[in-house]
């Protein structure tokens, strides 16, 4: 049959269809590793089940003892106040040197201790004070559980105090306070496993992009099957591009596994925006990381040595990205740092398209960001190997 | 057992880890760096929240309260809107997390004495933020009220300043911050470090060693040698446990001369139980090695099962009885939540081996049950 292409479409053809062999090949050698496929589903259904479930950023069950040295009305309504979600009662020890020796053994988080004639002075209208002491070995925790303490403590004096006062016409109603009315937004309910499933998902897609294709390619110059492939009519491109590519759909699919299967039944992880825009950035931001990835691999001669590459580089992704402390928080330098990181710019799509809603005209500087900083190390990849190999 | 024969596998595998120069500049690189950019940088305090306002009443008193917020280290203020739907893009682009609205006749009310009532919009999209924003917008809250209260009760019920203000606050709470007294960042998050460092770099160090020789095929050496099978792992594992123990060392050197993390510990059993648990970190790397064939594998999985519990569940950020009970299972079953307990214990607590023992029995056991389900999995007959 006489092709009706002019011969440059014909070669285009070509071009694409060697791409997609090549796509094949290395889907297929990633499939046939089974240990691989068993951790690529484990990562993307349980793994995000499991932390999205248990995983709690803020203070939570902190164990809190108390030295009780008043036994009144008063002090045990005021520890009644320091409930779950954010303290636990570990009881009340007898004295307070046996409360050091819990803090010593970690049993314990905080001591409030309350001293005698405490119900008698508040009574009295006369000034007291309860002690705290906070172990802040983990000091922002420590912090944390202070200003929680801080909080619970001021409203039962204040409570206690206008009750006591409580004529009348007096009730807080009738007072010149403030009244703090908080509405979150894009999140209204607080629900912690949103932010920590969505966080663990975009882990599991950093660590694979950026390594499984590096690996890939240092195994085939360790192999020495790169030789093979360069002598073959494929270009530089086309040996490199399918790499990413494979791992790209991979990924995808996973991601939309975990999306789909896990994440909005389970949790209720909303999908307020436009999800193809989300997939299409998903697969950007896959194509960046592997590009990190392979830049570290064209400077690595060995899997070894490209495994400590790319785990030199993704720890810091993982933990300054913004994933676990919020990036205005960080120090300046290190927000300088982390516009390399294509870590920081995704963390902001994803929670733009799924819980704000928003699409790329707000997104657009994150995108190009993104974009700019893949073609920068694919571009790098791409140039050191070609000086490599030719 | 044979002790030469062990020694022969050991200086084997030492010399391809010297000629590997860039697997041992990394090897030893890694741990310094990590310290480095994560001491400095890893802050977790959540400050320069970034907020503007909607101020509907333009009266001093409306002005002196936003001038809190404006003031405080926690906020950063980003400017005044004309209304409320203006709100909804800087919330929304994320260019502010918090919005605070202040409604009309804000001072009218509080000076007859009636509350005002105060929105504040906050960005929950990452909640433990969100959380700590409402915390500090409530301190401030209830500070301003107590000093109108005070002003509100003196002047109407004609008492001293002082009694209105034991009248409003008749409760104080005195903290006392233990074992970190200025609670610095730094002091509690360097010597974690050494545990989240370790426990990432170790094995990985440790699981490409066998994997690599099954994949290469020199392991057939090996098989057809005379070297026992636990020769053969003592001798593979030598130098990587040496590795990280000595990197255990330089990194406690960082963390008390560099960053001047008191040490109140005893540093015998420090470095003792550093031993025990490099013997367990390096297990994991030895295990992951004999369950895969391609090193690609080793790479992948030695990632996930140690980077991601590591940050999540050893205790780094979020203290491990914060967590669920489901997930305090998986901490338990990583080492890394044990050495947490070692190495904060033996820094900021003082405490030694009469209150971390269990912790280093928990980790003498991960190291044994490790290694002897290696010994059991690793065979010189190959299956198949």
């Amino acid at each position: 049959m006489k092709s009706v292409l002019g011969p440059s479409s014909q070669r285009a053809v070509i071009w694409w269809r060697r791409l997609v062999v090549m796509t094949r090949k290395e889907m297929l050698q990633l499939f046939r590793d089974v240990p691989i496929v068993v951790f690529l589903v484990y990562s993307f259904t349980l793994a995000i089940y499991i932390t999205g479930n248990g995983l709690r950023s803020q203070l939570h069950n902190a164990s809190l003892a108390i030295y009780d040295a008043d036994h009144s009305v008063s002090s045990r309504e005021l520890i009644h106040k320091f409930q779950t979600p954010y303290f636990r009662l570990e009881g009340e020890i007898a004295d307070p040197q046996e409360g050091l020796r819990l803090l010593d053994r970690g049993k314990a988080m905080a001591i409030l201790e309350i001293p005698p004639r405490f119900h008698e002075q508040l009574v009295a209208g006369e000034p007291t004070a309860v002690q705290l002491l906070v172990d802040t070995t983990n000091s922002p925790q420590g912090l944390s559980a202070a200003s929680y303490a801080a909080r619970i403590v001021a409203r039962f004096g204040q409570e206690t105090a206008l009750a006591r006062v409580g004529s009348s016409e007096e009730s807080s109603q009738n007072l010149p306070v403030i009244e703090s009315d908080h509405r979150v937004w894009y999140n209204p309910d607080q629900n912690e496993a949103w932010f920590e499933s969505i966080s663990h998902l975009l882990r599991q897609i950093t660590i694979f992009a950026i390594l499984l294709p590096a690996a890939a390619l240092v195994r085939e110059k360790e192999r020495g099957t790169v030789e093979q492939l360069l002598v073959s009519p494929l270009t530089p491109l086309q040996i490199m591009l399918p790499k990413v590519l494979s791992m790209t759909v991979v990924i995808l699919c996973a991601t939309a596994v975990g999306l789909f299967g896990i994440m909005q039944p389970v949790f209720g992880v909303p999908i307020k925006g436009s999800i193809v825009l989300f997939f299409g950035l998903t697969a950007l931001f896959v194509f960046t990381t592997a590009g990190m990835g392979l830049a570290a691999a064209t400077l690595a001669r060995n899997q070894a040595q490209v495994g400590m590459m790319t785990l030199f580089a993704v720890a810091p992704m993982l933990l300054l990205s913004g994933l676990m402390a919020p990036m205005e928080a960080m120090p300046e330098w290190v927000r300088h740092l982390m516009v390399l990181s294509p870590l920081r710019y995704f963390i902001e799509i994803t929670h733009g398209i799924l819980l704000k809603g928003t699409g790329l005209k707000i997104l657009w500087d994150s995108v190009l960001a993104m974009a700019v900083l893949g073609a920068a190390l694919f571009g790098f990849g791409m140039w050191r190997f070609r000086r490599q190999f030719e | 057992m044979n002790l030469r024969r062990i020694a022969a596998v050991t200086s084997k595998e030492w010399r391809e880890i010297i000629r590997d120069r860039m697997f041992l500049l990394l090897a030893f690189l890694m741990p310094v760096a990590w310290m480095i950019v994560f001491g400095y940088g890893l802050a977790l305090d959540v400050e320069n929240i970034s907020f503007v306002v909607v101020d509907r009443d333009h009266t001093s008193l409306s002005r002196e309260y936003l001038h809190r917020f404006v003031k405080s280290r926690y906020f950063t203020f980003h400017g005044e809107l004309a209304g409320e739907r203006e709100a909804d893009v800087w919330l929304q682009s994320g260019k502010a997390q918090a919005v605070i609205i202040v409604p009309e006749k804000f001072q009218e009310h509080l000076l007859s004495g009636q509350p005002a009532n105060v929105q504040t919009l906050i960005d929950g999209t990452f909640p433990l933020r969100a959380d700590i924003t409402k915390g500090y917008g409530i301190a401030i809250n209830s500070a301003f009220s107590e000093e109108r209260l005070v002003d509100y009760f003196s002047h109407r019920s004609g008492i001293s300043h002082a009694q209105a203000e034991v009248r409003v606050r008749p409760i104080t709470l005195e903290v006392r911050y233990l074992y970190n007294e200025e609670v610095r960042s730094t002091w509690s998050m360097v010597p974690a470090l050494v545990m989240f460092t370790l426990m990432l770099s170790s094995p990985l160090l440790t699981a490409l060693g066998i994997v690599r020789e099954k994949e290469t095929g020199s392991i057939y050496n090996i098989y057809s040698s005379t070297v026992t099978r636990i020769e053969f792992l003592a001798g593979k594992l030598f130098p990587y446990v040496l590795i990280s123990w000595v990197n255990a060392v330089v990194l406690w050197v960082m963390a008390t001369l560099w960053f001047g993390v008191p040490f109140k510990g005893n540093l015998l059993f420090f470095l003792a139980a550093s031993l025990v648990f490099v013997l367990s970190s390096t297990g994991i790397g030895l295990l992951v090695s004999l369950l895969v064939r391609t090193q690609i594998a080793a790479l992948l999985i030695t990632m996930i099962v140690s980077i991601l519990p590591t940050i999540l569940y050893s205790g780094l950020i979020v203290p491990v009885s914060s967590l669920t009970p489901g997930s305090q299972i998986q901490a338990h079953l990583f080492p890394g939540m044990y050495y947490t307990n070692i190495v904060r214990g033996a820094f900021l607590k003082g405490v030694g081996p009469e209150v971390l023992w269990v912790d280093v029995l928990a980790l003498a056991v991960y190291a044994a049950v490790l290694r002897i389900v290696g010994y059991r999995l690793f065979t010189k007959r190959p299956r198949s």
